[in-house]
């Protein structure tokens, strides 16, 4: 069986790739809801972003555009955290119990 | 005439070239010209992309554009750094396991060859040509008015040291002059955004309330009756004009958020990092610098309307800016650092634009060279040597075609051309992209015929659109009502890909379902992906 046949026969690989995708896929979703949630208020209702928060001019809209972008910039090191801590070493023992 | 101004330019292009010499050296093979023979860390990569992503039209285009209308200009900033986490979920790691020189290499990893590489290289010409378009007017108009010199001649230096950078230096100078670029940036705007803050005693509440006093008074200046004024300063605070209907905002954010992922540019910088886990790191790095720009924008623009607009100085008779609307932020410097800051916030103009079009050109220089020629037509047996001659001659012809595209389009309204390419990427690159990587059931046919049917919806759609309908082809009304494509051509794309594979009863298509097996382990882990070249 060749290198390529026998990672995909690991069971760990299976699991690998599973549990990444899920984790891939649900920090996209937030970052993807969040956007389009923060896009379709600016379609629908414009006043609600302009609203003031405060007793001064400081509207809803700043820190919420404002959060969208920490939010972005969190959710990228949170993935990068993770891979480089418990995925990166899950896919060396795979590779080293696999061979060459 | 600026002295400052061109001492600091000159001192840039005389440390950049120099760079290119150094550089040169080192790249004599196909791998060092590509991707700078893939020895690029993920920080380094990740200020060059944050370098590639900060053009000028973001920098001087954002800032006048708060400057203008306040709170619209986020949403811009918000849908260009969305994308980025996106990417590295989804692509980053993976492309890199995949792909050596170009996006190409992993959209037509397991399809034939042939087609799907015509797709991908036409597909980033057009791309890279929007995209080129709108940098050179935009650097020929800002040099005009920085540096006193006459537009052809602009457009003729920044045209003639891009190619000088790309054809010696290929990415390894490209890379630097990004990375220099984008210190320069980063430092430059911060200084600003912490000059104009410490102008309001660092309140942020005061910024907004100053400005919202500045927009009152220019309204009531402007004869509006004192309620209407009043209305027009708050205008700035909340989303306005910009985004008029449901749809356009909708589209808008998805040719943003997937335009990214999706330009040609942006793509190939992961090819220059050694590995997945730099390619991570790299974009970590990029979405952290470009977020970190955004927010400084944001301050800079309401810094320009407190500090530029009032002030005699930098208007025009009639209180419009001197030099036009993109202006802003060039004021700005001056207005917090005087003749020397002014000077350096100039060359820092000039070197970003310098820094975007060699990227675009050796993106483009690529797809000619690694996608058209070594895999077409000379199919196997094409020679490194021979490939990488084709590639600095496509240098020399694309630099030499933007410079006479900017000089053409030097009186058109081009601003509508960043748009266009980010719907284009949305619309073609992207969907191919990203079902070739996650979909088994794409075929050949499928990838081709949906991506040629996305990049042609977001073309004529956009020609019927406002920008060009109306506003370059002086027609009354626009036959295509929305200002972007992409909630259209985007769908468009993944349905034509989806219908077309699924339709394909082809002995090919048996091939490329067959080979998602093993494309799918490989970029899961990087067995067999393409290692860094030692030089």
């Amino acid at each position: 069986m060749d290198r390529i046949a026998r990672v995909k026969a690991h069971p760990g690989y299976q699991e690998l790739v599973r549990i990444r995708r899920r984790f891939a896929w649900l920090l996209s979703a937030i970052m993807i809801i969040a956007y389009f949630g923060y896009v379709l208020l600016i379609a629908f209702d414009k006043p609600l972003l302009a609203r003031p928060i405060g007793d001064g001019v400081m509207s809803l809209g700043i820190p919420l555009g404002f959060g969208i972008i920490l939010l972005g910039i969190a959710l990228t090191a949170i993935y990068v955290r993770r891979a480089n801590r418990d995925f990166d070493a899950r896919l060396e023992t795979i590779l080293n119990e696999v061979g060459e | 005439m600026n002295w400052t101004a061109i001492a600091m330019f000159a001192a840039f292009v005389a440390l950049t070239l120099w760079i290119t010499r150094w550089a040169a050296q080192r790249t004599r093979t196909a791998s060092a010209f590509y991707t700078a023979g893939g020895g690029i860390t993920g920080f380094q990569n990740g200020l060059a992309i944050a370098g590639d992503y900060m053009s000028a039209a973001s920098f001087l285009g954002i800032s006048a554009q708060i400057f203008v209308d306040g709170y619209d200009g986020l949403i811009y900033s918000i849908g260009f750094l969305v994308g980025w986490p996106v990417i590295l979920f989804l692509m980053a790691e993976r492309l890199r396991n995949l792909g050596r020189f170009t996006f190409a290499d992993v959209a037509s990893y397991r399809f034939a060859q042939a087609p799907v590489r015509s797709f991908a290289a036409i597909s980033t010409l057009i791309v890279v040509a929007f995209y080129l378009i709108a940098q050179m007017v935009g650097a020929g108009q800002l040099i005009k008015l920085l540096f006193g010199l006459p537009y052809t001649y602009a457009v003729m230096i920044v045209g003639a040291l891009m190619i000088v950078y790309v054809l010696f230096g290929g990415m390894t100078a490209t890379t630097w002059v990004q990375i220099i670029k984008a210190v320069m940036l980063l430092a430059g705007a911060t200084f600003m955004a912490i000059m104009v803050m410490a102008q309001v005693g660092f309140s942020p509440e005061a910024l907004f309330a100053r400005a919202v006093e500045v927009k009152t008074s220019l309204a009531l200046a402007g004869g509006a009756t004192a309620e209407e004024a009043a209305t027009r300063g708050l205008s700035i605070m909340g989303p306005g004009n910009f985004i008029r209907d449901p749809v356009s905002a909708i589209s808008l954010g998805l040719a943003l958020m997937l335009g990214t992922a999706g330009l040609p540019h942006i793509l190939m910088r992961f090819f220059t990092v050694p590995n997945a886990k730099e390619a991570r790191k790299s974009v970590l790095w990029a979405t952290t610098w470009i977020g970190y720009f955004y927010l400084l924008t944001f301050i800079i623009g309401f810094g320009a309307i407190v500090l530029v607009a009032t002030n005699p100085a930098f208007l025009d008779a009639n209180g419009a800016l001197l030099g036009g609307g993109n202006m802003a932020a060039v004021h700005l410097a001056a207005a917090v650092g005087g003749d020397v800051f002014l000077g350096f916030i100039s060359a820092v103009a000039f070197a970003t634009i310098l820094a975007v079009v060699a990227g675009l050109t050796l993106s483009g220089a690529s797809a000619i060279s690694h996608d058209l020629y070594a895999t077409l037509i000379r199919k196997e047996g094409a020679d490194p040597n021979a490939e990488l001659r084709v590639s600095r001659i496509a240098t020399l012809v694309l630099g030499v075609v933007a410079i006479l595209l900017g000089i053409l389009f030097e009186t058109q309204n081009v601003a509508f051309m960043v748009s266009l390419a980010f719907a284009i990427a949305a619309s073609g690159n992207f969907p191919v992209l990203i079902l070739a990587l996650m979909w088994p059931g794409a075929t050949t046919r499928g990838a081709v015929i949906g991506g040629l049917l996305g990049v042609t919806t977001a073309l004529v759609l956009t020609i019927l659109s406002p920008a060009v309908w109306v506003s370059v082809l002086g027609h009354a009304a626009p036959i295509f009502p929305y200002s972007s494509p992409a909630i259209f051509s985007v769908p468009i794309a993944f349905f034509g890909i989806w219908l077309f594979s699924k339709t394909d009863r082809s002995a090919r298509g048996a091939i490329d379902r067959a080979g998602f097996a093993d494309q799918e382990v490989r970029s899961e882990t990087g067995i067999g992906a393409y290692q860094a070249s030692d030089h």
